[in-house]
């Protein structure tokens, strides 16, 4: 069984945009991995980035290079 | 056999398309349709395409819709982007790819002029400021033609669309992978294109450039892989224009393709076509039989001849081309309508030879060769 935690939650209008985050990520050794936008962010489908609150901040801290465009962002337990 | 048809289609792929392609129906999922590997996998590859596309392009990868060739995109941006009483200038050098969705879209009351040619088949640039009208929103003109090679003067005609706020909306079917285009530096709004001619990706690709601010209405609707509970498609970019499972095998090979298009250099590779293309001109244009259609003097040309043989079947030359030399050529009206009227083709229509990465100045001497021939056979049959 899967122990919850918190995490943080960032969606995105587009797939394009989801795809962009993760290589992002993975480019710059930010931890997280794509998961389904979670219920308690929107119903529907589509793609979220899920990610340690602390891999997050290493994030924020490169903004000014971000290629995409988060739509929301969310801590959630799951 | 020798492939002198890469202006309908390239035929000769970098190996690694085809590879791509096979290792992508039997691994990829449905792009954008859920989280598990196999789907993550397809999406990873389809933004990898897209990001290598913008790099060709010079622009950013989210402002690149995928479609399943030219004409979509064509279609796309020319069925919702202009209203009843907007005008369109254009040119008789255009594909039936532009023309008839202008066609469409003068049926619906938009007003369309069509720039004439001078007997080279290049448009009088003058012609954009006389044919300006107040109602004008845009000029739909390719890069280059594929019945002469001649290549439009993109930066001039931005200049233009520029000065005058219109929009600048390029087919650039003829020169995606074969010439290089910036499109945000040339200040292009609109570039469609097509990825298995130059881009030597599988036929079923090709795509659309939107530059940023610019909201494209949406062409198809339908899956759109994200809010889905919303009763109308997506407005954003690529999404827009994205409706529906997307050809990510097709797309696969794309993505190959790209890797061996940047890694050669688009210049290499335009260097190399302009080198086989100019030294078959070189060969048959002494033939008093021979005429050619189109610019040859001009600096910047696409790899494309076409030409007639007296007063020979365009036809029958293509199908003597094939019989007698396994030589692949394209003979007809090579969907052209307007510029074969203007030449006068439209019973004879045209031979055309285009020129590709993979090709070699041994199959062009071999060409030059057989041409002969048939005008040797052609002035006996005349004299008897």
């Amino acid at each position: 069984m899967r122990l919850k935690r918190l995490y943080m939650i960032l969606t995105f209008a587009t797939t394009t945009d989801a795809m962009a985050a993760e290589k992002f990520c993975l480019d710059n050794g930010i931890g997280g991995r794509l998961i389904p936008v979670p219920q308690e962010i929107s119903a529907g489908c589509g793609l979220a980035w899920r990610m340690a609150p602390e891999d997050f901040l290493l994030l924020e801290q490169l903004h000014d290079k971000w290629s995409f465009i988060i739509e929301a962002s969310r801590e959630i337990m799951m | 056999m020798i492939y002198f048809d890469n202006a309908a289609t390239t035929l000769q792929k970098p190996p690694a398309v085809g590879a791509a392609v096979l290792e992508a129906l039997q691994s990829l999922g449905n792009a954008g349709r859920g989280a598990h590997e196999p789907t993550l996998k397809a999406a990873r590859v389809i933004y990898d395409a897209r990001v290598k596309l913008a790099k060709l392009l010079g622009a950013v990868p989210s402002r690149i819709a995928f479609t399943c060739n030219a004409t979509e995109a064509l279609n796309s941006v020319l069925q919702r982007l202009f209203a009843p009483g907007d005008h369109v200038l254009t040119t008789v050098c255009e594909h039936n790819s532009v023309l008839r969705p202008l066609y469409l879209a003068e049926a619906n009351g938009i007003e369309v002029t069509h720039l004439q040619a001078d007997t080279l088949g290049r448009i009088d640039y003058a012609d954009l400021e006389k044919n300006l009208r107040p109602q004008t929103k845009a000029v739909v003109i390719t890069h280059a033609s594929n019945l002469t090679g001649n290549v439009t003067d993109l930066q001039r005609v931005s200049e233009f669309t520029h000065k005058h706020g219109l929009l600048l909306v390029v087919d650039a079917s003829q020169t995606a992978g074969s010439l290089p285009i910036d499109a945000v530096k040339t200040g292009i709004d609109i570039l469609c294109f097509t990825g298995h001619k130059g881009l030597m990706g599988p036929q079923g690709t090709g795509g659309v450039y939107v530059r940023q601010g610019l909201t494209p209405r949406p062409f198809k609707v339908g899956g759109s892989g994200v809010h889905s509970f919303l009763t109308t498609h997506p407005a954003e970019m690529p999404t827009v224009l994205e409706a529906g499972t997307l050809n990510g095998h097709g797309i696969a090979g794309l993505n190959a393709a790209l890797d061996f298009l940047l890694a050669t250099g688009i210049e290499t590779i335009h260097t190399h076509e302009d080198k086989l293309m100019r030294r078959f001109v070189q060969g048959v244009q002494h033939f008093p039989e021979v005429k050619l259609y189109g610019d040859y003097q001009a600096a910047e040309r696409a790899a494309i001849v076409s030409l007639n043989i007296g007063a020979m079947d365009s036809g029958a030359v293509s199908d003597m081309l094939w019989e007698d030399y396994k030589i692949c050529v394209r003979a007809g009206a090579h969907c052209a309508p307007l510029l074969h009227h203007h030449f006068g083709t439209e019973q004879q229509g045209a031979v055309r030879f285009s020129f590709g990465c993979f090709n070699t100045e041994a199959e062009v001497d071999i060409a030059v060769k057989a041409v002969k021939e048939i005008v040797l056979q052609y002035a006996q049959e005349s004299r008897d």
